[in-house]
């Protein structure tokens, strides 16, 4: 899932500057799962923003409205006369749903109550760690399903730098180093030997660094009939 | 101001079985045991700062490694410095890391130092950002520490470049270096990583500074059953000890360096007289002397390491690393027994070939 936080309230206050009408809108898909930004929080953050506006005795109107997915624009639909209405949009959506607010309804000015950190999985209640960088060409059948981009600090292909110690990264004793995982596993699993190849450089056109992706597949798009 | 060989095509590289015709690899190819050392950067503009540390180097080493912003702390550029080396007449191997750079600038690095006259180059990952002075920098790593090995021996040995477009001109020809750190983990993992750099080209290798010996005498057991110490030069990392601080600080902070307790309690020995007083009830002479025994105990310690680690089989010399502390570096290899060392400038063989 993707995994998102709030921003601080004050944050918050700030992009919403002196905006009298105020809809906050949630997501139903994976911020309401990591709980930053479902219909609870959404109306949580509704509801602490009205009433810092009445203690700041600057009124503010501010509803809330959680959509399934603000990824997807038929769902943003069903909410298109609130958004048309309000003067800010507050989206609790990950950085895809704001920009789908945005794509969908040119004249809404939308601003993230999220920062969206990464996609990820809860390892414990209340935890939520990186597992994927998107680099656009999977290793993970390499490196027995741990990912060496995503799992270590320097994304190394070809083994552990020098700076591994007692399972940890050498960037922080909380954060476990992604080669001694993978080593571990790979030993577990007697498949050692796929390590032993040296690895060339990655192609990282398929990653970010080759500008912003997109995927076409003919056979899934609607041809019309000329 | 002599360039040496700058810019100027070597043709000999080949003709004479040379690699890069470094000094570092006549004294490596002569058999001789090879000594190289480590010199620092300046955080600042000021050749002299290079120039002064070139003198307590000068004729007391093979090669003199120039840090590459080590521990992520912006320094002068290695190269630059190395092609300060030069110009004093000491033969520079500088150190690249693949934080900093990706591999359009690394290349492009690598032409300018070799046009510079340098030639060794170390390969190493890089400390991460987030240990040195601007932790909120993008880092790169665009290729890890062994495809960097591979893309600088590309270079001189198919002439071309990572991409595979060929190299017109001169190659840069470089005699290529790699770390091991033996003591990091996974300890398993370590000997077989070293032989992936190898196989990635790597020349010569200089390990992480290694204290305790028997633990350093395991690894390379491995690497000879591995036969890896018959395809590169291994060249063991020693570094006096400045203070029982000091030892203590690397023995329990530094990832994959090992001090046995025996060291740390011989060098508070070292200060024995001066035991029990806290620094502000101490004279500046009193402290002066009580760092000059701790000094003078981790320069006794580090040339019986030298020795120790020359009895193992397989090591083919010594990199000493004496941070910051470059005056240390005659004094060991002297102690050592390793002074004079090799003149190589004449050629390695007189025969036509
Ligand atoms: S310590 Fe492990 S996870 Fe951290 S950078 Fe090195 S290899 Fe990667």
């Amino acid at each position: 899932m993707i995994v998102a936080e709030q921003k601080t309230i004050d944050e918050v206050k700030t992009l919403l500057a002196d905006a009298r009408k105020v809809l906050v809108i949630g997501c139903g898909t994976c911020v309401t799962v990591c709980f930053a930004g479902g219909s609870r929080e959404a109306a949580i953050l509704a509801c602490s923003l009205r009433m810092a506006s009445q203690l700041e005795g600057h009124a503010r109107d501010i509803t809330d409205v959680t959509v399934q997915r603000q990824c997807e624009w038929e769902y943003l639909d069903q909410a298109a006369d609130q958004i048309k209405d309000a003067e800010v949009i507050l989206s609790l959506g990950c950085g895809v749903g704001v920009q789908a607010i945005a794509e969908r309804f040119p004249n809404a000015w939308v601003v993230p109550g999220l920062n969206t950190k990464f996609m990820g999985l809860p390892t414990e209640q209340g935890v939520w760690a990186e597992r994927c960088a998107a680099c656009g060409d999977c290793v993970l059948g390499l490196t027995g399903g741990v990912c060496p981009i995503a799992r270590c600090s320097k994304s190394l292909l070809n083994g552990p730098c020098g700076g591994s110690e007692g399972g940890h990264c050498e960037i922080d004793p909380d954060t476990p180093c992604g080669w001694q995982l993978i080593y571990d596993r790979m030993e577990k699993l007697g498949k050692l030997e796929l390590l032993m190849d040296v690895q060339p450089p990655k192609n990282w056109q398929k990653a970010r660094d080759g500008g912003p992706r997109k995927i076409v597949r003919e056979d899934l798009k609607l041809h019309h009939e000329e | 101001m002599s360039l040496g060989a700058t810019g100027n095509p070597n043709p000999e590289a080949n003709k004479n079985g040379l690699l890069a015709g470094s000094n570092l690899e006549k004294v490596l190819r002569a058999g001789h045991f090879a000594v190289t050392a480590e010199l620092g950067p300046p955080q600042s503009a000021d050749h002299l700062v290079i120039r002064n540390k070139a003198r307590h180097l000068r004729d007391c080493c093979d090669g003199v490694n120039l840090t590459d912003n080590q521990t992520a702390i912006v320094r002068m550029s290695s190269i630059a410095a190395g092609a300060i080396l030069v110009q004093e007449g000491l033969e520079p191997i500088i150190q690249m890391v693949c934080r900093d750079r990706n591999r359009l600038a690394m290349q492009s690095d690598l032409m300018g130092a070799y046009a510079l006259g340098i030639r060794n180059v170390l390969c190493l990952t890089g400390d991460h950002q987030s240990f040195g002075n601007h932790p909120t920098a993008k880092n790169v790593f665009d290729v890890d520490s062994c495809q960097l090995v591979k893309m600088v021996s590309g270079m001189r040995d198919q002439r071309v470049f990572q991409c595979g477009e060929a190299i017109k001109g001169q190659e840069p020809r470089f005699f290529v270096g790699a770390a091991e750190s033996p003591f990091a983990a996974p300890v398993e993992f370590r000997p077989y990583r070293l032989g992936k750099k190898v196989k990635a080209g790597a020349n010569f290798i200089q390990t992480q500074l290694v204290y305790d010996v028997p633990a350093f005498e395991t690894f390379m057991e491995k690497v000879r059953t591995l036969g890896i110490h018959e395809q590169t030069s291994i060249l063991v990392g020693v570094g006096p000890l400045k203070s029982p601080a000091m030892a203590k600080y690397m023995k329990e902070s530094v990832p994959g360096i090992l001090v046995p307790d025996e060291l740390i309690q011989r060098m508070t020995k070292a200060g024995a007289s001066w035991a029990g007083k806290k620094a502000d009830e101490m004279s500046k002479e009193e402290k002066k002397a009580r760092s000059e025994a701790w000094k003078a105990e981790g320069i006794k310690i580090c040339i019986e390491l030298i020795h120790k680690v020359r009895a193992v089989p397989g090591v083919a010399g010594i990199h000493i690393m004496a941070i910051e502390w470059e005056e240390a570096v005659r004094p060991v290899v002297e102690g050592a027994g390793l002074l004079p060392r090799p003149n190589m400038h004449e050629p390695p063989r007189t025969d036509t070939d």
